[in-house]
């Protein structure tokens, strides 16, 4: 995996696992690999990886089951907030990169809807 | 648990002074970045800490052991040369280090060995750099040290071989032991560190977890050296 350096490598990794599970690529209940593997897989230091699975766990996207490993969390709500908060920061970065090239509110509501409409008629046309 | 202690650690050289009145301290379980410009003490104190060279003033603990004897047992010193006689062969480099090291652990460093391409027969002499690179880690990490010291591990190393040390690194990181890295490639060590050491005029300019100053300063390794050296 190729690292922002500028980023904490822990939550770049938290991000890439929440990405996953949004995506269904990681299913509730399914079992993630341990934290030495992991460190491997990422080419981290396995401290890092573990405060991967920690900080998942404290946000409630992993449990532990003691002895048996790690677990994504079965629990829909924490999955669908996941999905949420992905939706805010593309927001969040939609937002802040238009009012950078200065549209105020309205403005941007309305070049969002007719870009919507344009996407939309391409590709009834296409 | 606290793996090294200094305290207030001076090396004089004639009127240099190199070190001066260092404080530091590490944990186990960690690997530590020793970065710092040309002269900022990153050899010298890598040195005092494997007893090679002797402080001036100050207190210095690995483990809870003055330097000496002992406490070289439980340090493992990677240095910048070459420090492996030319005239032998990687079969010899291994029989050299067990015959040194009581911690040395043969089995586990002829799998490295191999792992890293190298064969028995080949001579020192004969290596490449990056051979040569991949030799001395593989048996400066097959030593069941606590506190592993790597002076530019990286250095004239070529892109592949520079990965596998990485690896080899990486992969010999255990909970009971530390390793450190001095080095000038930072981008190639930003997402192996755990903490990272800025040395300044022998002293320690700036110190913490890697990943902790990337979140409040939103700035690389790479980046807050800059900032912390500016243009010297």
């Amino acid at each position: 995996m190729d690292f922002d350096t500028r980023i904490p490598i822990y939550l770049q990794i938290m991000d890439k696992i929440k990405k996953d599970i949004v995506l269904g690529r990681l299913k509730g209940g399914d079992k993630m690999p341990s934290v030495r593997i992991l460190a491997n897989e990422m080419e981290v230091n396995v401290n890092t990886a573990q405060r991967v699975y920690q900080e998942l766990e404290r946000e409630g996207v992993l449990y532990t089951q003691r002895g048996i490993g790690s677990f994504v969390t079965e629990n829909l709500e924490v999955i669908a907030g996941l999905k949420e908060e992905m939706a805010r920061e593309l927001l969040k970065n939609f937002v802040q990169g238009m009012r950078e090239l200065g549209y105020g509110t309205e403005k941007i509501l309305l070049a969002l809807q007719e870009y919507m409409e344009g996407e939309q008629n391409g590709t009834v046309k296409g | 648990m606290e793996l090294l202690k200094a305290k207030g650690l001076t090396k004089k050289y004639m009127t240099k002074t190199v070190l001066n009145n260092l404080e530091l301290t590490l944990e186990e379980g960690k690997i530590y970045g020793l970065l710092g410009p040309n002269g900022s003490g990153k050899t010298t104190l890598l040195k005092t800490i494997a007893g090679l060279t002797r402080a001036s003033g100050g207190e210095l603990k690995v483990n809870g052991q003055n330097i000496g004897a002992l406490s070289k047992q439980e340090v493992s010193y990677l240095p910048t040369i070459s420090h492996l006689p030319k005239w032998m062969n990687v079969k010899n480099c291994l029989n050299y280090y067990q015959d040194f090291f009581k911690d040395f652990n043969l089995e586990l460093a002829t799998e490295r060995v191999e792992e890293m391409g190298l064969k028995y027969n080949q001579k020192v002499s004969s290596l490449s750099t990056g051979m040569l690179g991949r030799l001395k880690i593989a048996l400066a990490m097959s030593r069941q040290a606590k506190l592993y010291l790597l002076d530019e591990p990286l250095n004239g190393l070529d892109p592949i071989s520079r990965e596998k040390v990485l690896e080899m690194i990486l992969k010999s990181a255990g909970e009971d032991s530390s390793i450190i890295i001095a080095t000038h490639l930072i981008r190639e060590i930003e997402s192996i560190l755990d903490e990272v050491i800025f040395l300044k005029n022998g002293q320690i300019a700036l110190e913490g977890n890697v990943d902790d100053l990337r979140l409040v300063k939103k700035l690389s390794l790479e980046e807050l050296y800059k900032e912390v050296y500016g243009d010297a």
